[in-house]
């Protein structure tokens, strides 16, 4: 067979690996360091998802093929992510396009909404 | 031999070939797998971005200690399950059965820990709704929204690999895999790293990130 045996030892060591990322991550979230903490469990989680996937899942040693195989599903994850932030972070920022208004959403339920008017669109014919 | 031709389908060449073609294959699943989840967190980055102060709010009320104890399980289960497919791989027959069986037993802890863990959420009013808290700001629903229904998705995907392993025991128990075949111990068990994966993520979304934001 051309699987390729990972000996018992290297196994154990991508486990304590990952459990002392898990301790870091949850130690980490207790510091406040801004908006740091956000990157900082994005990237150990990262690290934790590449390293099961390289030596757990045995990725590592598999063909190229099958890479291009398991590269798809996050590249095409990566898509979505993109494609959907590229319209929410913009809001408000591009011409022609409206803020997400927090402060009407957010009052509390108790007070009636105040009725908002659409904002007229600016445009060169106003004038 | 014949055992080799019995486990050889009709359309290949040799066993590596076969063995090759059943991972892409499940690759191509866990792919389709990997936009199931995406969509979710996707609509949690979103969410996150819009009210930033309402998600912070709610993810205190997540516990972290049951969600750190389930990660360490779920990390261990990985690693049992790579020592099951390291004994397939040598033909240790035992000591597949008996790593899949531990492999199984921590799926079950795991789902008990999350059993105890939603107990508690639904004893603080944390279902969205109507009687969802008060004290908290009412956006706060939509992240608790997520929160049920990404780790209750995550759940089902952990039954369905415990029910998988329990299946792969019996047939281990039975003799049927050996260094010449043991593609279904491999495949399962890229599901079971899979579902692992996801945890992964969830763990720091729900309870960690936005304990300061």
């Amino acid at each position: 067979m051309n699987s390729t045996v990972i000996p018992p030892k290297i196994s154990l060591r991508i486990w304590a690996a990952l459990m002392g990322l898990l301790l870091l991550t949850w130690g980490l979230a207790q510091i406040d360091l801004g908006r740091y903490n956000v990157v900082a469990a994005l990237a150990i989680a990262v690290t934790k998802m590449l390293l099961v996937i390289l030596f757990f899942m045995h990725v590592r040693y598999n063909t190229r093929l099958t890479w291009v195989f398991v590269a798809a599903g996050f590249i095409w994850f990566l898509i979505l992510v993109d494609l959907s932030l590229s319209d929410y972070l913009t809001r408000g920022v591009v011409r022609g396009t409206y803020p997400n208004s927090f402060e009407v959403r957010q009052s509390p339920p108790s007070t009636p909404r105040p009725v908002q008017s659409i904002p007229k669109r600016e445009t060169s014919e106003t004038k | 031999m014949a055992e080799a031709r019995t486990a050889l389908a009709e359309q290949f060449e040799d066993m590596p070939q076969q063995l090759e073609a059943s991972r892409q294959g499940m690759w191509t699943f866990l792919a389709t797998e990997v936009l199931f989840f995406g969509g979710m967190f996707m609509g949690y980055i979103i969410y996150r971005h819009i009210y930033p102060e309402a998600f912070g709010a709610a993810s205190k009320h997540t516990i972290v200690l049951y969600g750190t104890i389930n990660t360490a399980i779920l990390l261990t289960s990985s690693l049992t399950m790579a020592l099951a497919v390291h004994a397939a791989q040598e033909s240790r027959q035992r000591a597949l059965f008996r790593w899949l069986l531990v492999t199984v037993f921590l799926g079950l802890c795991f789902l008990g820990v999350k059993g105890l863990e939603y107990h508690e959420d639904l004893d603080e009013h944390l279902w969205p709704g109507a009687h969802f808290r008060a004290d908290l700001p009412p956006q706060s629903q939509i992240f608790w929204f997520l929160y049920w229904s990404m780790t209750g998705l995550h759940a089902i995907h952990v039954t369905v690999g415990v029910v998988v392993l329990s299946m792969m025991a019996r047939m281990a128990a039975r003799g049927l895999f050996s260094t010449h075949y043991h593609t279904p111990i491999e495949i399962s068990g890229l599901y079971w790293h899979f579902v692992d994966i996801v945890w992964i993520y969830l763990y720091p979304l729900l309870y960690l990130i936005n304990r300061y934001s």
